[in-house]
């Protein structure tokens, strides 16, 4: 599940020993935007400390790198990726195909220099210009290492020559083509960051929205954020019921012989069925599948 | 020497304070006897007005003489005028050899400080926090202090071990023959819990105000039958420092994570029912609690009877949307209460006796189902120190902690694992304020940890998924290795300050700190 992906800064020791206690799906160190360029050593070697050592509960792990455009982002790639915490990376800027396969060939490379499976370590896209958005489909289907691809916000707004607005109006197309482009390329579609941390009934407006668009879940700039969307990415005590109920009766006739089954007089095909599940592991039921 | 039930180490006998009775358990001293009482006065008509020109008239109308015991309350605060508008017309009249007998005091009297070096101070027996606390701990006063509980101090005085010659109430409005209440006038604080039993015992009394009405004024919390002498002054105290603004809910994440843990135990445990009572003081994590616990009672469907303590506006809201029945005010802390004990009978003024204390035919505390406390530091067996800071300076008072946590069903000491690079839970605290027999659990980001006695608890607590239960031990090994070994307090032999249980047996002292 990638519900939520939550930043902590890579130069903030308190926020590395803690964060994983907040209960997000996912975290992301960050060794970019929010490490100032003095501190970007510094940085590197802590978050290399904590792969090392640290604790990250059930979270899946994933280091923001630097962009390639930098001097830094190799570096970063060699400080984290031997240690088997790190799950994946994250990585800034991506505007092509092109970007993709650079970092991927970093990858192989450190992979294979410290004996780790090829292709262990995932690529977690962020598309932050509107080129960017534009090979969205390109990016994620570039590498199998893709786990994800992510709009930007900040960056991608400015790149539109517009402002951010409360109702995400100039977002919107990217949200919704970046949707598209992951699912068609079987890659997660994990939305920005919602930059304002003390409204919470905005954040869960814009979580229900991006849901609806078909988003697997948000990145996320503050811990409070974090059981708001989950909330929203819950399934409610009636889709649990309701699930349980299409899942039973497929078991049944599966145990029958039979392929379609009746649920509450509305026959329930193999995607229900599939839906259903996916809804028992949102719900934390999964060992009912 | 000898040793307490906690294995403290006591003497007989300490200089300043006299001979010490030895802390035996929680509940295990009754007392025996008749309680102490106050100067018997007699008032007839000839006296219509009790009205004097200044505090100096005040003082010298007292009696007041060195060596003497004085008394204060701590309701206004930050903001209060009073300590030191009293001890500096001490200072200037000659009196000296004082014992301050206040309920706490704060940063802003710090001015006390040159009081204590010119002799007109010479004992405190209350609890001194910040710069007063740091002289104290470094050997500046002669003779101990005494730290005792907001129940522990009326037990004191009601039995005895303390009489108080004057009283000095901060009376925020007052008439002209002494009927005071704290919800009127410019400098408001509402509820004047703490000031009632020194109204009571001492033997005499002054109020000071700064909002005179005709009489008799109305409402009246604290009446003329034991008030000797009023005064009139421009101001008793800054309103910015007597009541702060609205109480919000903290932000931090660290602090939700940790209210939300404890509310989870509150939900869990068998006294999450209708009626429950409880206690949270205004604190960040105690509040946010309170939050968590609003929310799952509105969706569980259950009310509260009560709400204890120190109020805030928070409260208040929870008693005008029906989620408590009532609120037990000993100390109001924010406008919107300080508004409410005023216009709503549902929302009571109790004193500091009638709250806490263990010596009577049955305080507030006992009927409380939860508390939460902070403290300093709690050790592997529970006990929990809320004086003293990791570097043995005497830096808190005891305030209701040992009250509540003897009467709460269930005590709960919420905080994070470390405060900076100090960890809170260790292996023996520095100085022992409340024993582990009267605390239940301990919750802090890591998850919960329940006292092995409280069995009931755990298996409360195990049942409900995703609810995360630490060990004492665990704990413990996580906080050592955090925060690596740290240095023992090094100290000298003096004692300066002698922690008392709620009943007046000792339970820790607290030694000089060795100069570094």
């Amino acid at each position: 599940m990638r519900r939520t992906m939550l930043y902590l800064p890579g130069n903030n020791p308190n926020m590395l020993t803690r964060g994983y206690l907040f209960g997000s799906d996912g975290l992301i160190l960050d060794l970019e935007d929010a490490v100032a360029m003095v501190e970007k050593d510094t940085a590197r070697i802590l978050v290399q400390h904590f792969l090392r050592q640290g604790e990250f509960g059930s979270c899946e792990v994933t280091v923001r790198i630097n962009g390639v455009d930098t001097e830094y982002w190799k570096d970063d790639l060699a400080a984290v990726v031997p240690f088997p915490a790190l799950q994946g990376i994250r990585a800034p800027k991506v505007d092509d195909a092109k970007t993709v396969k650079i970092i991927d060939e970093e990858l192989s490379s450190i992979e294979e220099k410290n004996g780790i499976p090829l292709g262990r370590t995932k690529i977690f896209c962020l598309l932050e210009t509107a080129k960017g958005i534009w090979n969205a489909y390109d990016i994620a289907t570039a590498s199998p290492r893709v786990a994800a691809i992510i709009p930007g916000g900040e960056d991608l707004t400015a790149d539109l020559k517009t402002s951010r607005s409360s109702e995400g109006t100039e977002l919107d197309w990217a949200r919704r083509m970046l949707v598209f482009a992951a699912r068609a390329a079987g890659v997660d579609p994990i939305d920005t960051v919602f930059p304002r941390v003390s409204d919470d009934a905005g954040l869960r407006k814009e979580t229900e929205f991006i849901k609806q668009l078909g988003f697997e879940g948000k990145s996320v700039i503050h811990p409070n954020q974090i059981p708001i969307i989950h909330n929203v990415f819950n399934p409610t005590e009636q889709e649990i019921a309701k699930a349980l109920k299409i899942v039973a009766a497929a078991k049944e006739a599966a145990e029958r012989g039979q392929g379609a089954v009746s649920v509450d007089g509305r026959m329930v095909d193999i995607p229900v069925v599939k839906r259903a599940e996916y809804t028992l592991l949102k719900a934390g039921l999964s060992e009912v599948k | 020497m000898a040793k307490n039930l906690l294995g403290r180490e006591i003497p007989d006998f300490i200089e300043g304070y006299g001979k010490t009775k030895l802390f035996q358990g929680a509940f295990a001293l009754k007392p025996e006897g008749y309680r102490a009482g106050g100067k018997i006065r007699c008032v007839n008509s000839t006296c219509t007005d009790k009205r004097v020109s200044d505090i100096k008239a005040a003082i010298a109308a007292s009696g007041l003489k060195s060596g003497m015991t004085v008394s204060f309350h701590h309701h206004l605060r930050n903001g209060d005028y009073i300590v030191n508008m009293v001890i500096d017309a001490c200072a200037e009249m000659g009196i000296k050899n004082l014992t301050l007998f206040p309920t706490a005091l704060f940063g802003v009297h710090k001015k006390l400080i040159e009081h204590i070096k010119n002799g007109v101070i010479t004992r405190i027996m209350g609890s001194v926090n910040g710069p007063i606390g740091q002289l104290v701990s470094e050997g500046g006063m002669e003779v101990p202090v005494v730290l005792r509980s907001h129940g522990g101090r009326p037990r004191a005085v009601a039995a005895g071990d303390v009489h108080i010659d004057v009283a000095f109430i901060a009376a925020p409005t007052a008439d002209k023959y002494g009927n005071i209440c704290g919800t009127q006038g410019k400098s408001a604080c509402g509820s004047l819990g703490y000031a009632f039993t020194d109204a009571q015992y001492a033997d005499f009394v002054v109020a000071i105000t700064d909002n005179l009405q005709p009489y008799p004024a109305a409402p009246i919390s604290m009446s003329q039958l034991n008030v000797d002498i009023v005064v009139e002054v421009p101001s008793i105290g800054d309103p910015a420092g007597i009541v702060s603004g609205t109480t919000k809910v903290t932000r931090d994440p660290l602090r939700l994570l940790i209210a939300k843990y404890a509310s989870e135990l509150i939900e869990a445990s068998p006294y999450f029912k209708e009626g429950i009572s409880f206690q949270t003081g205004a604190g960040g994590i105690p509040l946010a609690v309170t939050a968590f616990m609003k929310e799952a009672m509105i969706k569980k469907g259950i009310k509260g009877s009560f709400g204890l303590g120190g109020i805030t506006g928070y409260f208040v809201e929870l008693l005008k949307e029906g989620l408590v029945e009532r609120l037990m005010d000993v100390q109001s802390f924010d406008l919107e209460a300080v508004r409410s004990i005023g216009e709503n009978p549902k929302h009571i003024e109790i004193s500091a006796d009638w709250y806490a204390n263990p010596w009577n035919s049955g305080a507030a505390v006992n009927m409380l189902d939860v508390v939460i406390l902070g403290a300093t530091e709690v050790d592997v067996d529970f006990n929990a120190n809320v004086n003293t800071e990791a570097d043995g300076a005497l830096l808190h008072g005891t305030g209701g902690h040992q009250d509540t946590a003897a009467g709460a069903k269930l005590t709960i000491i919420a905080q994070p694992l470390l405060r900076g690079r100090i960890p809170c839970v260790t292996d023996r605290v520095y100085s022992v304020t409340t024993p582990g027999e009267v605390v239940d659990a301990i919750v802090t980001e890591y998850g919960i940890t329940i006292n092995p006695k409280r069995k009931d608890l755990l298996d409360a607590c195990s049942a409900v998924k995703g609810l995360p239960v630490v060990s004492m031990d665990e704990l413990v090994s996580r906080a050592h290795k955090m925060s690596g070994p740290t240095d023992p307090v090094e100290t000298e032999d003096r004692i300066i300050g002698v922690v008392e249980w709620r009943d007046g047996t000792v339970i820790d002292v607290v030694r000089q700190l060795k100069k570094k």
